[in-house]
């Protein structure tokens, strides 16, 4: 079926091959992951602390709401739209959830639903609004910002602050999975990674000539897995896995699979590289988009529920801060365009990460938090610029 | 090799094909007709009424008049997708390629092959399709079909945007000004696509302005001018010269090989 490949050499040069400068795609993903094992190495020196099991299994309890958000800011990234009502969306769903729970004494597990119903009903609102009216997302989740943060403080009431004792709705974020259960997560992520099919895709399209042998693909995969055995071991060991970290990575892991494996997952990168060749090809451009906007705001919905779980209590100020920027900041660092088209839910993990870490790392060298949103502001403009040059690279060699 | 004219029945034929917009009749009275395996270059002033009869035949503007025969059979086009699933394919003058996306992707964009019982995408299979349409097309300057069509040249963007309108297994292919952004050698690379499709026995529609290009490719040259038909010729027996004074009116000429 390859019969007709030309004869050719890859115009590819040998020396950028040395260098593997990065090109358009990967890019964001190799950046900002070489920039946390610097941060890692950086706080570490600063604080040996740092990069104790004890405190690497906290910071990752710490990331796990913006994380969410991040991966819902991932959505209308792609389509290269933008949502600026999520941290608002994130506190009136948890205010949701506490009212539903406490105030009504409905149990906690149909609370939790209740605030994500409501989360993609207002994402259906924020879709609809920007779909027939051609209203640019950007104005219309400004006026959901105001606006669901209004809804908040009315659902709050007099008093402004709801306390949350109910086990469940605490447990999502101070609870440890069982040995077992931990063991049997980390193995079979390991499992998988080093499956054929996860592999395979890493040689698909590329003549045979072009194509990297097994062996040697299934060594660059063995880093990956050992650090993913590591992590794994040690947390186990250490109080047990988070269940807030699976909870984590069972939504990137179910978004990966959508954005990847299934239809519309390709109709979303492509509206947002080009929506009008998308249109042209019959996908359903609008409806697509209320979809995504109904997701995003689910998800803040979610993180909402887990910011809430971890304070014990929804407030006035909940979702409100550097909530929103944070998550926003969190995907583009990972690599994730403005401009749509592209990026993925592991990047925003990995931001997320990255911007956890400077937090955390801080914090322990009980830096003001001037220094810290200056920094974290900082490490974002200089991931844009990285960004920006090797698009510029790309483009040039393209 | 070269398909001499309209065989028994054409791919396309259009009867009094009329357009009008407010005020404005941008087509009035057109007939014209491709057959099997032929190339028919479409040219005309701007204005002429070049686009304006490729939308109504791409479904985009149905015309107000007229009709439309695919294969012999009167057919209503009133949209692009009734329009792909009649078989016609229609590559637009700025390719509608997703810059991000891979030529994978781009090839089988809203037409994604799908992979029982979860309806999960069918990657391997869209790859090795996408090898065998770059390959039927000799598109061999594209190393991996993996690469983001942004990475690609003027050339091998054109041969994608003409592959993905052989996905579907068109019976007809519009193309609207395939050559208008392209150097000499690229140009030279689409207008072989081009011949490859006429030998694949589809019915071929080409805008240009290149006089050139028309000749070196075209079996009939239909003119347009001021939304009529203008002459008819058959490229081998014409001078550039006898189409440009077609085009901007200096002569008028009975068509021929129209069914007028």
């Amino acid at each position: 079926m390859t019969a007709s490949v030309s004869d050719e050499p890859p115009a590819v040069r040998p020396w950028s091959r040395l260098l593997a400068l990065p090109s358009s795609g990967d890019h964001g993903f190799r950046t900002v992951l070489i920039g946390i094992v610097g941060l890692w190495a950086l706080l570490y020196a600063l604080n040996p602390r740092f990069l104790t099991v004890g405190n690497l299994s906290n910071l990752l309890l710490q990331i796990a709401a913006v994380a969410v958000l991040s991966m819902g800011a991932v959505i209308v990234l792609v389509l290269g739209e933008i949502d600026l009502s999520m941290g608002s969306v994130s506190g009136l769903c948890a205010a949701v959830m506490a009212v539903v729970n406490t105030k009504m004494g409905i149990p906690a597990p149909l609370a939790v639903v209740a605030a994500i119903l409501c989360g993609l009903a207002i994402g259906v609102v924020h879709g609809v609004v920007v779909t027939r009216f051609g209203v640019p997302s950007f104005v219309v989740t400004l006026g959901g910002l105001l606006t669901w943060q209004g809804v908040q403080l009315a659902v709050l009431g007099e008093q402004g602050n709801l306390n949350i004792t109910d086990t469940f709705i605490v447990s999502l974020t101070s609870t440890y999975v069982p040995t077992w259960l931990g063991w049997t997560v980390t193995l079979l992520a390991s499992a998988y990674l080093l499956t054929p099919v996860a592999i395979r895709r890493l040689r698909r399209g590329r003549p045979s000539r072009e194509r990297t042998s097994w062996p040697k693909l299934l060594l660059t995969r063995v880093p990956v897995v050992a650090l993913v055995l590591a992590g794994g071991a040690l947390l186990v060991n250490h109080r047990g896995i988070p269940l807030v970290v699976l909870i984590v990575l069972a939504v990137a892991a179910l978004m990966s699979y959508v954005l990847t494996h299934r239809r519309v997952g390709r109709h979303l990168y492509a509206i947002g590289s080009n929506a009008e060749a998308a249109r042209r090809s019959g996908v359903r451009v609008d409806r697509i988009k209320v979809a995504a906007f109904a997701c995003t705001s689910g998800l803040a919905a979610l993180g909402g529920i887990l910011a809430a779980s971890r304070l014990f209590a929804v407030n006035q100020s909940s979702g409100q801060g550097s909530l929103l920027l944070l998550a926003i900041a969190g995907a583009v660092i990972g690599g994730v365009s403005l401009f749509g088209g592209v990026g993925t839910v592991w990047q925003a993990l990995l931001g997320s990460l990255l911007i956890g870490s400077i937090a955390n790392g801080m914090d322990l060298l009980s830096m003001p938090s001037s220094y810290r949103f200056t920094v974290t502001g900082a490490v974002l403009v200089l991931a844009v610029v990285i960004d920006a040059m090797a698009r510029r690279r790309a483009a040039r060699r393209g | 090799m070269t398909a001499s004219g309209p065989s028994a029945t054409p791919v396309l034929e259009l009867r009094g094909v009329s357009v009008t917009y407010g005020a404005v009749r941008a087509l009035s009275g057109v007939n014209l007709s491709v057959g099997r395996g032929e190339v028919l270059a479409l040219v005309g002033d701007n204005g002429a009424g070049k686009s304006t009869l490729v939308k109504s035949i791409c479904g985009a503007r149905p015309p107000d008049e007229g009709t439309i025969r695919l294969g012999g059979e009167a057919v209503v086009v009133d949209n692009p997708r009734r329009a792909a699933e009649l078989g016609i394919a229609t590559v637009f003058q700025d390719l509608a390629l997703c810059d991000d996306l891979d030529v994978v992707d781009n090839l089988f964009l809203g037409r994604e092959v799908r992979r029982k019982p979860w309806g999960n995408l069918d990657h391997a299979a869209m790859e090795s399709r996408s090898w065998d349409l770059l390959g039927s097309l000799n598109a061999t300057t594209i190393k991996s079909v993996r690469a983001k069509v942004a990475r690609l040249s003027g050339g091998q963007r054109q041969s994608v945007a003409i592959a993905r309108a052989l996905v579907g297994d068109p019976r007809l292919v519009l193309l609207d000004e395939p050559t208008a952004a392209l150097g000499v050698a690229q140009t030279a690379e689409v207008l072989d696509l081009v011949r490859r499709l006429r030998d694949h026995g589809i019915g071929v529609i080409i805008i240009s302005h290149n006089m050139a290009d028309v000749m070196a490719v075209s079996d009939r040259i239909h003119v347009l001018r001021l939304g009529r038909t203008n002459g008819v010729f058959t490229t081998a027996q014409v001078t550039v010269d006898d189409v440009v004074a077609a085009i901007t009116g200096a002569s008028v000429r009975a068509e021929e090989g129209a069914g007028a």
